[in-house]
C-alpha cells in the first residue's frame, strides 16, 4: 500500500511537472526582449514604468497583446525623443492571471524601480493590487482590468469601460435605439468579466423599453455545445440574442443557432473583437452581428491603420483590443506625465500625486476612443462605439 | 550532563522547530535593516500558508499513508467561510479579535468538510481514494463559483443563481459567484503565519509521536495487522484526514486574509493547487514533516527567484523539479547519495584510522 501511494504521488507529480511544460510551449512566439530600454538613457534621466499581465497559461493570450503593444509603444515614444525628454524604460513580469502571483509581480518591480505602473492586465489581479498600490502611493492606469473594485482607490485609472458600464451601455443602446423587444442572455457564469455585464445589463434592461425572456449560463467546463441555451432564448420568442462573452465561444454559439435555423440579432461587447479571425469559421454567418467595442483592427481611420500596421510588422499578428487599450494607456501615461510635469528624480509618491490630478485635466484622443477624460474616481468617459459585422468587415453604425 | 541526553525524535523535532524559529529571526533582523526586497517581503505570508499546506498533506499522504488529491479544496472552504466572516463582522470588533476568530472558523469549518467528505471516502483505499478526494476538491471550488449571498438591512440572502435574484435592499454582495469575495481585511502578518506555523508543527508532530499517531502509521503499514489488534481502523483514519483538513483551513484563512479579492479559481483553489501540494510533500520525501516544510519554501521561492530569466522562468522551474525528483526518488541516485554520504565517509575514515 505504501509503495502503491509513493508510487502514485511520483506519477502525479511528474504529471503536473509535464503540464506546467506544456503550458510554457504556448508562448513560443514570444520573442520580444523585456528590457526595451534605449542605448542612450543614463540612470537618471529615465521614466521606469512597470507592466504586469499573464504571459504564461490559460490568459497569455491577453497578457502577450498588451506586453507586446506597450513595448511598441515605449519604443515608438523613445524615438521620438520621450516623455518631457526622459527616455522610458519598460519592464513586463508575469502573473500567470492569479492574484498571489500578480502581488508578486508588482514587488519585484518595486525592487527594480518602478515610477509607475501600466497594468495589470486582468481583473481579479489588478484587484489584488490596487491594494499594494494604494498603500505604496504609486500611480496605476489599467488598461483592461475592468472589474469595479480593479481601481476602486484615487490612485488608479481605466482605458477600458468597467464591466457595468459595459453592460449598462449594452442595454441603453439596445433600449434607446429599439433594436429588440425580446432579448435572450447567454452568458459564462465562472466568468468574472460576462457575470458582471449580465449583471449590470439585466439590471437596466429593468428600465428599457425590452424584456428578457431567458437568462443562460454555461461555465469554463460545458463550453462547447449550446444547443440547449439557443433552444430555450428560441421557445421564447427572443428576437435578439446578447452576447457577454468571448469570441471563441461566440463562434460555436452562431454555427450552432445557424445549423438549428435560428436567426435573431446577435449583440455583443468588446469580447466579440476577434470573431472574424477565428479559424474554420464562416464569416458570413457572422454577418448582422452588433458589438460594442472601442476598437476594431480593421477600421480605417488613419490613427488605427497606422498601429495595425506597426504591430503587425513587429509581431506578425493583428492586434485585438487588449493591445489597443495598451497602446492607449502608454500614450495617455505620456500625455498626464507631460501636463503633471513629471521628472525621472520625482518619488513615487509625488509623481502619483502629479498624475492623479493630470488624469483628471488631460483629453485625449486614441485608438479607443475620442476626446477620452478621466474623472477621480478613474473610470474613463468616452462614448461607446457600436459597429456592426456586414461582408466579412466591422462598419460602424 | 545527564539532563541533556535527549531521545532521537525529540532531538529531530526540536531541529525542526529551530529551524522555524531561526528563520523567523534572520528575516525579522533583515526586515529591520531594511536588507530585503519587496518581492521577499511580500512572500513571506504565502510562505507559512504553503509551509502549513505542505505539513498538513503530509500528515495524511506520509503518515495515514493515503493519498490525498483533494487538500485545495479544504482550504478554499477554510479561506471562503473565514473571509464571509471578516467581511460580515468588519469594524464589528477588534482586528485581532476578528482574526483570531476568523482561524477558529476557518479550522473548524474546513474539519467540518473533513468529516464530511472523510466519512465515506476513507472507505476506499488506493487509487479510488485518490481520484474521490480529486472530485470532491473540484466539487468544492465550483459551488463555491455559484454561491451568491449578499446581506443588508433584512438579513442575509442566498441564491445559487445571481446577484439579481437575491433581491437586495441596498447592502452589499458578500460572495459574488464567480467574482468570489472582495476587499477582505488585511490581516496577515509574517508574525502570525510563523506562529501558526509552529502551532502546526506541534499539532501535527505530536500526533505522530503519540499512541494514537503510532495507531495511524500501523494502519499505513499493514492494516490487517493493525485491525487484528484491535485498532479502531475508521476512527484514526478519520482522525489524520480531518486534523489534516483543520490545518488546510487554517492556511486558506491566511491566504484569504493576504489578498484583498478571494476568488475560486483552477489555479488557486482546484486540483493544480492540490497537485502542487503532492509536490511538496514528495519532493520534501514522505512522511517527513522537516523535508515537506523545507520543500514548500523552495518550491515557492524558486519560481519567484527565476524572474530574472523572463521567458524561460517556467521551463527552468520544471526542469528544477525534475531534477530534485530524480535525486530523490531514482535508485541508482539513492545509492550514489548513499555511497557518497558523509557519515559514511567519516565512518570510513574513521574505521581506516583504527586500522592502523
Amino acid at each position: 500500500m505504501k509503495k502503491f501511494t509513493r508510487f502514485f504521488a511520483t506519477v502525479a507529480a511528474v504529471s503536473m511537472v509535464a503540464a506546467s511544460l506544456t503550458g510554457c510551449g504556448s508562448k513560443s512566439d514570444n520573442t520580444a526582449s523585456t528590457d526595451t530600454t534605449a542605448d542612450s538613457a543614463t540612470a537618471g534621466d529615465t521614466l521606469k514604468i512597470g507592466g504586469i499581465g499573464p504571459i504564461t497559461g490559460g490568459a497569455a493570450v491577453y497578457g502577450l497583446a498588451v506586453k507586446n503593444a506597450a513595448e511598441l509603444a515605449v519604443k515608438e515614444i523613445n524615438e521620438a525623443g520621450g516623455i518631457n525628454g526622459m527616455q522610458v524604460e519598460f519592464k513586463f513580469e508575469d502573473d500567470e492571471h492569479d492574484a498571489e502571483k500578480s502581488v508578486n509581480a508588482y514587488n519585484s518591480l518595486k525592487d527594480w524601480g518602478m515610477q509607475m505602473l501600466m497594468g495589470t492586465v486582468t481583473s481579479t489581479p489588478c484587484t489584488a493590487v490596487v491594494e499594494k498600490t494604494h498603500e505604496d502611493n504609486m500611480f496605476q492606469l489599467t488598461p483592461s482590468g475592468s472589474a469595479v473594485e480593479s481601481i476602486k482607490y484615487d490612485n488608479a485609472f481605466r482605458v477600458c469601460f468597467s464591466d457595468p458600464g459595459q453592460g449598462t451601455a449594452s442595454a441603453k443602446y439596445i433600449g434607446e435605439n429599439k433594436l429588440a423587444s425580446k432579448v435572450a442572455v447567454i452568458y459564462n457564469s465562472s466568468d468574472v468579466y460576462s457575470s458582471g455585464i449580465y449583471q449590470k445589463f439585466a439590471e437596466e434592461a429593468k428600465n428599457q423599453d425590452f424584456e428578457v425572456v431567458s437568462a443562460e449560463a454555461f461555465t469554463e467546463d460545458s463550453k462547447t455545445d449550446f444547443s440547449v441555451q439557443l433552444q430555450k432564448a428560441k421557445d421564447a420568442g427572443a428576437d435578439m440574442v446578447f452576447l457577454p462573452i468571448y469570441y471563441t465561444e461566440a463562434s460555436l454559439i452562431l454555427t450552432q443557432a445557424n445549423s438549428m435555423g435560428y436567426a435573431p440579432t446577435f449583440f455583443g461587447c468588446d469580447g466579440l473583437d476577434g470573431l472574424l479571425a477565428v479559424k474554420n469559421f464562416d464569416t458570413k454567418l457572422a454577418d448582422g452581428v452588433m458589438l460594442l467595442t472601442p476598437f476594431a483592427a480593421d477600421a480605417d481611420d488613419e490613427k488605427t491603420q497606422a498601429f495595425v500596421s506597426a504591430y503587425k510588422e513587429a509581431y506578425g499578428d493583428t492586434p485585438n483590443q487588449f493591445a489597443a487599450d495598451t497602446y492607449d494607456a502608454i500614450y495617455i501615461m505620456k500625455a498626464a506625465a507631460e501636463k503633471a510635469g513629471v521628472t525621472a528624480d520625482m518619488s513615487v509618491s509625488d509623481i502619483c500625486d502629479a498624475m492623479k490630478t493630470a488624469m483628471t485635466e488631460i483629453s485625449y484622443d486614441g485608438l479607443t476612443g475620442e476626446g477620452m477624460t478621466w474623472t477621480a474616481d478613474g473610470e474613463p468617459d468616452k462614448a461607446p462605439k457600436a459597429v456592426v459585422i456586414k461582408d466579412g468587415a466591422y462598419v460602424a453604425m | 550532563m545527564k539532563k541533556l541526553k535527549l531521545n532521537k525524535t525529540t532531538k529531530n523535532n526540536l531541529i525542526t522547530y529551530g529551524i522555524v524559529i531561526l528563520a523567523y529571526i534572520i528575516v525579522e533582523a533583515m526586515l529591520a535593516g531594511g536588507q530585503i526586497s519587496s518581492l521577499m517581503k511580500g512572500l513571506l505570508v504565502p510562505l507559512c500558508v504553503y509551509v502549513i499546506l505542505a505539513v498538513s498533506l503530509n500528515l495524511v499522504v506520509g503518515i495515514l499513508g493515503e493519498l490525498s488529491l483533494g487538500h485545495a479544496g479544504f482550504m478554499c472552504v477554510g479561506a471562503f467561510s473565514s473571509a464571509f466572516f471578516s467581511k460580515c463582522t468588519a469594524g464589528m470588533m477588534p482586528d485581532g479579535l476578528r482574526f483570531f476568530l476568523a482561524l477558529l472558523i476557518g479550522a473548524a469549518i474546513a474539519a467540518l468538510f473533513g468529516l464530511i467528505i472523510g466519512i465515506p471516502v476513507l472507505r476506499l483505499k488506493g487509487d479510488y481514494l485518490a481520484i474521490v478526494t480529486l472530485a470532491f476538491g473540484e466539487i468544492i471550488k465550483n459551488l463555491i463559483n455559484v454561491f451568491f449571498i449578499g446581506k443588508d438591512a433584512n438579513g442575509f440572502h442566498f441564491s445559487m443563481k445571481d446577484a439579481m435574484s437575491l433581491n437586495m435592499d441596498g447592502g452589499d454582495v458578500i460572495i459574488n459567484g464567480p467574482q468570489g469575495i472582495t476587499g477582505t481585511p488585511n490581516d496577515s502578518t509574517f508574525t502570525i503565519g510563523v506562529i501558526l506555523v509552529l502551532i502546526t508543527l506541534v499539532i501535527v508532530l505530536h500526533l505522530i509521536n503519540s499512541r494514537d499517531g503510532r495507531a495511524i502509521m500501523s494502519i499505513r503499514d499493514n492494516r490487517i495487522a493493525a485491525e487484528s489488534v484491535g485498532i479502531n481502523i475508521t476512527k484514526y483514519k478519520l482522525m489524520a484526514f480531518i486534523i489534516s483538513a483543520a490545518l488546510a483551513g487554517v492556511a486558506g484563512v491566511l491566504y484569504a486574509h493576504n489578498l484583498a479579492t478571494l476568488t475560486a479559481l483552477p489555479k488557486n483553489f482546484g486540483y493544480n493547487q492540490s497537485i502542487m501540494i503532492l509536490v511538496f510533500v514528495v519532493l520534501g520525501g514522505i512522511g517527513s514533516t522537516r523535508g515537506s516544510m523545507i520543500a514548500a519554501v523552495v518550491l515557492t521561492l524558486l519560481p519567484e527567484l527565476l524572474r530574472g530569466l523572463n521567458d524561460y522562468r517556467m521551463l527552468i522551474y520544471a526542469i528544477v523539479l525534475i531534477v530534485m525528483m530524480l535525486l530523490n526518488w531514482s535508485p541508482k541516485a539513492l545509492e550514489m547519495r548513499e555511497r557518497y554520504s558523509p557519515k559514511r565517509l567519516l565512518a570510513k575514515r574513521k574505521e581506516a584510522k583504527e586500522a592502523k
